[in-house]
């Protein structure tokens, strides 16, 4: 296995054999939850803090049910944007939590780089679940996992990775991740949501939806957030969804047996069709969340293995 | 003004003061060599080879040092009035006597903004009664620095502001800034832009390109600064007025001011150390000391604004000091205030252009003492019989490292953190009086 950090901030930078790690954990932790065993004590006595400053169901109780199944005492702390008005910092709450002794701290937070910041102050490992518009590195994992299941490897399948690529941590960790184990990534959207030089990342661009999504593998489509028409990059979700929507008629390119992608939640009519959202024969978009929580333990787990834990006093 | 009589008497009557063996350096006169000064009353009485040391005189013997006018500062927040938990004029003072300088233009985008001209009187007294720093007040561009309507330009020119400059910010409408060179020139006063297009630059942490985009930050491309240029010096054309751009760090725009020049539109510029010293990789993991504004650019833009400090296009070096406390840096990086502490630093990071062989020694000193002195417009910069002994003694290969938290002043946040740089203050002296070493 390759070594992996004390803290899990980013796929970028993380090596071929410490995601095959993380994935081949993951894989059997899913056997194990599909058993119904569930009750395991790696983490026993362990505490995890959900830290949110986001709101994200999703996301938060993945990580809870992950936590728990591995025996940790899970905590779930939502920091509305209004209490860091009320003058505490971001560092401030990271003392709050050493003094609770914390041993694993999951945060999401709407700034890039917050997780950074608090893994340089707390005891805690870090988990990234989500800043900003950097980095989601479990999303990346439990991605890749589902397209191993399906696919049965990773390197050579061509990836789009369609939409707001711009605003999307989650498309930056799929390519990170994917481009690392030799997938041929494309990113699909128009010009004013495809971020700068991003072909740096290794990833070839395209705004034609129908020449992106030719003889793909997987599709993988982003949120649309509402605020991008506020803000004028996008004219209407109207005419989003007619150039950039996943439908029947774009996926026809893709290959037949393409899978069909979103890290949730969906906006039905703007991003995609439901029709291909619960197409049964493409859309594997269920299965993403049960990876997630099997993703999470491999995390949470490998991330406790790794350490040297503080004794607290 | 009491504080500074005060000063003066608690002092007393200064001995001559003989310096030997130093390296003078004059880029005024192009004197450039090994040479004796003598200081008396607070003034500079002799400059040659050799001078007979007068009875009583303290005598300081410079090693070979270059003993060379004290620093020009043509650009430096303070933190007083307003932010005074970030800096003080005391402690701005303090660091600016460690850094060799002992001229500083003080932007006026402080809390209230210097828009009235008793506010320009306040910050020159305020100035003198340090007793180790002359303080040239900015006057504001428009009221409040608002970007709105004009400042009373000629009030406050009368009063004592140098130039004029919305400081951080950009004079932003093109009527607004055709009004205000327009006006301005009347009374012979450059307007000093922050060159960055704010439409481009809103809500922006980093230069636009790969780097930002890994890191997830929102960019501010480039060019901002070339098409906030590019209008300016049409308008400098148009008006007849004198226009100033102030840390200028692309090439692009490097260009359109090395053009203009050429065509004999009346422009200048400045650049500040971080420009030419760092590349936008020092942001790496989210570094938010190295968070600039504007901010740092790719290493070619960081090549070219050296290369326009040797070939002359590029007119002075400014310390561009913003201070910063750590609640303004300890953010997410795109949350986190922008600016560097910069006047401790000013000398020894513009020294290593020339231990880089990129330029004379000469011309480092110009670019920090004469020629922002000039474009000032003020008597200060040069080595003369008769003027005030404002003098900076320093080592050029003496090594040193920078570290936050042992800066001179109040200030930490610099964006050279654990950088070894050579070139070490040994001493300064304003009028005469040592106030650093």
């Amino acid at each position: 296995m390759g070594e992996l950090p004390r803290h899990l901030l980013t796929i970028e930078g993380l090596a071929p054999p410490a995601i095959a790690h993380l994935l081949d954990l993951a894989e059997s932790y899913v056997l194990l939850n599909r058993s119904g065993r569930t009750e395991r004590d790696m983490l026993r006595g362990r505490t995890l803090i959900n830290l949110f400053f986001e709101d994200s169901t999703r996301t938060r109780t993945s990580f809870e049910l992950a936590g728990k199944r591995l025996g940790a005492d899970v905590i779930n702390m939502s920091v509305a944007a209004s209490s860091v008005n009320k003058g505490e910092t971001l560092l401030d709450t990271a003392a709050t939590l050493n003094a609770m002794q914390c041993d694993l701290l999951v945060v999401r937070h709407a700034q890039s780089g917050a997780p950074n910041l608090l893994a340089q102050k707390v005891d805690a490992a870090v988990i990234n679940a989500g800043d900003g518009t950097h980095e989601h590195p479990t999303q990346a994992l439990l991605d890749a996992l589902t397209i191993r299941r399906h696919k049965g490897r990773l390197a050579g399948l061509v990836v789009a990775i369609c939409g707001d690529v711009a605003h999307s941590r989650v498309a930056r960790s799929n390519i990170h991740l994917l481009v690392t184990l030799g997938a041929r990534v494309r990113v699909v959207g128009p010009p004013t949501l495809i971020p700068a030089a991003i072909e740096g990342l290794g990833v070839a661009v395209f705004h034609d939806m129908k020449a992106g999504l030719a003889s793909a593998d997987v599709v993988m489509m982003l949120r649309l957030q509402k605020e991008r028409m506020a803000r004028g990059l996008v004219p209407s979700a109207r005419e989003y969804f007619r150039f950039f929507g996943l439908d029947s008629e774009k996926f026809a390119e893709a290959k037949p047996d393409a899978l069909v992608m979103h890290p949730g939640p969906m906006n039905r009519g703007v991003e995609i069709d439901s029709r291909l959202a619960d197409d049964p024969a493409h859309s594997v978009i269920r299965e993403q969340v049960e990876m997630g929580v099997a993703v999470r333990m491999a995390v949470l787990d490998t991330l406790a293995r790794a350490r040297a834990w503080p004794r607290h006093v | 003004m009491s504080e500074n009589m005060s000063e003066n008497t608690r002092s007393g009557p200064l001995p001559d003061l003989l310096f030997r063996n130093v390296r003078l350096i004059d880029p005024a006169s192009g004197r450039d060599g090994a040479g004796e000064l003598l200081v008396r009353n607070g003034c500079i009485a002799d400059i040659a080879e050799r001078i007979e040391a007068p009875e009583g005189a303290a005598v300081i013997a410079g090693g070979g040092a270059v003993l060379c006018p004290g620093l020009v500062d043509m650009r430096a927040a303070l933190g007083e009035p307003g932010f005074e938990y970030r800096e003080t004029i005391a402690s701005a003072a303090a660091a600016a006597s460690a850094g060799g300088i002992t001229t500083l233009a003080a932007l006026p985008d402080s809390q209230p903004a210097i828009d009235d001209p008793a506010l320009v009187h306040f910050l020159r007294a305020r100035g003198a009664a340090t007793g180790r720093l002359t303080i040239l007040p900015y006057g504001a561009v428009t009221r409040g620095c608002r970007g709105e309507e004009l400042a009373e330009l000629g009030l406050l020119r009368e009063a004592g502001a140098v130039a004029f400059s919305d400081g951080a910010r950009a004079i932003h409408p093109a009527r607004l800034m055709r009004l205000a060179l327009s006006y301005a020139r009347g009374f012979g006063a450059r307007i000093v832009q922050h060159p960055e297009e704010p439409s481009l630059a809103a809500g922006g942490a980093a230069t636009e390109g790969e780097l930002a985009t890994r890191l997830g930050l929102p960019g501010i491309p480039a060019c901002a600064e070339a098409i906030l240029v590019a209008r300016d010096l049409r308008l400098a054309e148009l008006t007849g007025g004198m226009v100033h751009f102030s840390r200028l760090s692309t090439a692009e725009a490097l260009a359109l001011v090395r053009a203009a020049k050429a065509r004999g539109i009346a422009v200048t510029c400045d650049t500040a150390p971080p420009y030419f010293a760092l590349n936008e990789l020092a942001i790496g993991d989210f570094r938010s000391y190295a968070k600039l504004s504007p901010p740092l650019r790719a290493e070619a833009d960081r090549a070219a604004v050296a290369e326009a400090l040797a070939d002359g296009t590029l007119d002075a070096v400014v310390s561009d000091h913003q201070p910063r406390d750590a609640d303004d840096k300890r953010l997410p990086f795109a949350e986190a205030a922008p600016g560097g502490a910069g006047l401790a630093t000013l000398l020894a990071v513009t020294l290593a252009e020339y231990h880089g062989r990129r330029l004379t020694l000469s011309r480092v000193i110009e670019l920090l003492t004469i020629a922002p002195a000039r474009l000032l417009g003020v008597e200060a910069g040069r080595l003369a019989k008769g003027l005030p002994a404002d003098l900076c003694l320093f080592a050029p290969e003496r090594a040193w490292r920078v570290a936050a938290g042992a800066l001179p002043g109040k200030a930490q946040n610099t964006p050279f953190d654990g950088r070894a740089l050579e070139g070490r203050v040994l001493g300064t002296w304003k009028a005469g009086r040592r106030v650093f070493g």
